[in-house]
């Protein structure tokens, strides 16, 4: 447990040292002000629109993260003294996704009140992308940290995390961006059912990733 | 450091495969409290995974390692923030071993590496993070050391000093195996000479 706590504080502090969680912050930012340009400025197109493009954007920004995630670590031969002090993979792998969607989530879910002024939308779709965001943010994350541990040390490492990454998302995307329609009434527990898949095998897949690189 | 450590390894009838290579087989290896090695062999021959496999990093082929004590590794990788200060580099590994500040102040001042206490570690030298990485095994205060090429990159007053870190350790009961191509003066070490034969 400490050791879980421990490693969790050394990669918080990391990525809020670091500028890690300003990248994605800042693409979600941008990708809201490019959507009025290429749609155009009118509330009556943009509102209905918005949430769907800002939970795209969250999807995309999700990514961003992934090559600094893992593969650092492993070229500084951090998991080998974990695994030498008898700290599971798992625990490892279970620290990095809290500590990841703490640099990740709520910064995410902050971006998105400028974001959803930016694209006119109404105070109750906000609300509704606010707490799809919650849940959301934690399946992306935990997949981020899976999918980095995947593709550590390849050569094109990046380009595949994509093409392995977004596929996973999609039912993140789909019942979040569901969730922002109130008739919908069971797209938030949808959202929360696939964000907890996500969350649950996440440590299991980065731990065996983590002592398969090892090899 | 401090208390007297009851560790021992036993290693029997090892193999090693990487690749389709058979690196060393048969390899046996018992070290008491106190106990030292010194695995010698061409570059490629195996040293590094014979003490991965030892450290559990590696599966062996086949044979079997009992150890009794914790292990403390210093490998190719320093495994040290590059960013932090070096004492906090340090700091979070020895907390991690449940040793505290002064483990670690007593390693650095072992290492010679007081005076850069607080320098970032990627500022740091080949010979200094090398350094560096032995004074992270000394704070940890493990039973059985495991050493890759712990003289690489060192000057002599540095490796004098870990000559004399490691026959510090072993006076305590510790247990220290060093794979190595320099000559490292390790008292009445079994000598494990891998992939000459081959």
């Amino acid at each position: 447990m400490s050791a879980l706590l421990a490693i969790a504080r050394r990669d918080l502090t990391h990525s809020l040292t670091g500028s890690g969680w300003v990248m994605p912050l800042i693409f979600f930012l941008l990708v809201a002000t490019l959507f009025p340009f290429a749609i155009g400025p009118d509330p009556a197109i943009l509102g209905p629109v918005g949430g769907g493009a800002l939970w795209t954007a969250a999807l995309l920004a999700a990514m961003l993260p992934i090559d600094r995630l893992i593969a650092p670590d492993r070229d500084m031969g951090i998991f080998d003294q974990y695994a030498v002090r008898g700290i599971s993979e798992e625990v490892v792998a279970l620290a990095k996704i809290g500590a990841h969607w703490i640099s990740f989530g709520p910064p995410l879910m902050l971006a998105a009140l400028p974001a959803s002024a930016l694209l006119g939308m109404e105070a109750e779709s906000l609300w509704r992308l606010e707490a799809g965001l919650a849940l959301g943010s934690l399946g992306l994350a935990a997949l981020a940290v899976t999918v980095s541990a995947l593709v550590a040390g390849l050569r094109g490492g990046s380009a595949l995390a994509g093409l392995l990454m977004l596929p996973l998302a999609v039912p993140v995307l789909i019942f979040g961006a569901g969730a922002l329609d109130e008739l919908q009434r069971g797209a938030f527990a949808l959202l929360g059912a696939s964000a907890l898949v996500l969350v649950a095998i996440a440590p299991f897949a980065t731990g065996a990733a983590i002592r398969a690189m090892r090899e | 450091m401090g208390s007297i450590s009851n560790a021992s390894l036993t290693a029997r009838d090892l193999a090693c495969i990487r690749g389709d290579r058979l690196l060393f087989s048969g390899l046996d290896l018992v070290l008491p409290p106190g106990g030292g090695a010194l695995v010698t062999g061409p570059n490629g021959a195996g040293k590094t995974s014979l003490l991965r496999v030892i450290a559990g990093l590696l599966p062996a082929q086949s044979g079997a390692v009992d150890v009794a004590g914790r292990i403390a590794f210093a490998g190719e990788a320093a495994a040290l923030d590059r960013t932090l200060p070096l004492f906090r580099a340090l700091l979070y590994w020895a907390r991690l071993d449940g040793c505290g500040a002064d483990a670690v102040a007593q390693a650095l001042d072992a290492m010679a590496l007081s005076p850069i206490a607080d320098v970032p570690v990627r500022m740091l030298s080949t010979g200094q993070s090398k350094r560096a990485a032995l004074a992270r095994v000394i704070a940890g205060s493990a039973d059985i050391w495991l050493l890759d090429e712990p003289a690489n990159g060192l000057d002599t007053d540095s490796r004098t000093r870990l000559e004399t870190a490691i026959a510090d350790h072993r006076a305590h009961g510790g247990i220290a195996i060093a794979a190595t191509h320099q000559p490292l003066a390790i008292a009445d070490a079994q000598a494990i000479a891998i992939g000459e034969a081959a």
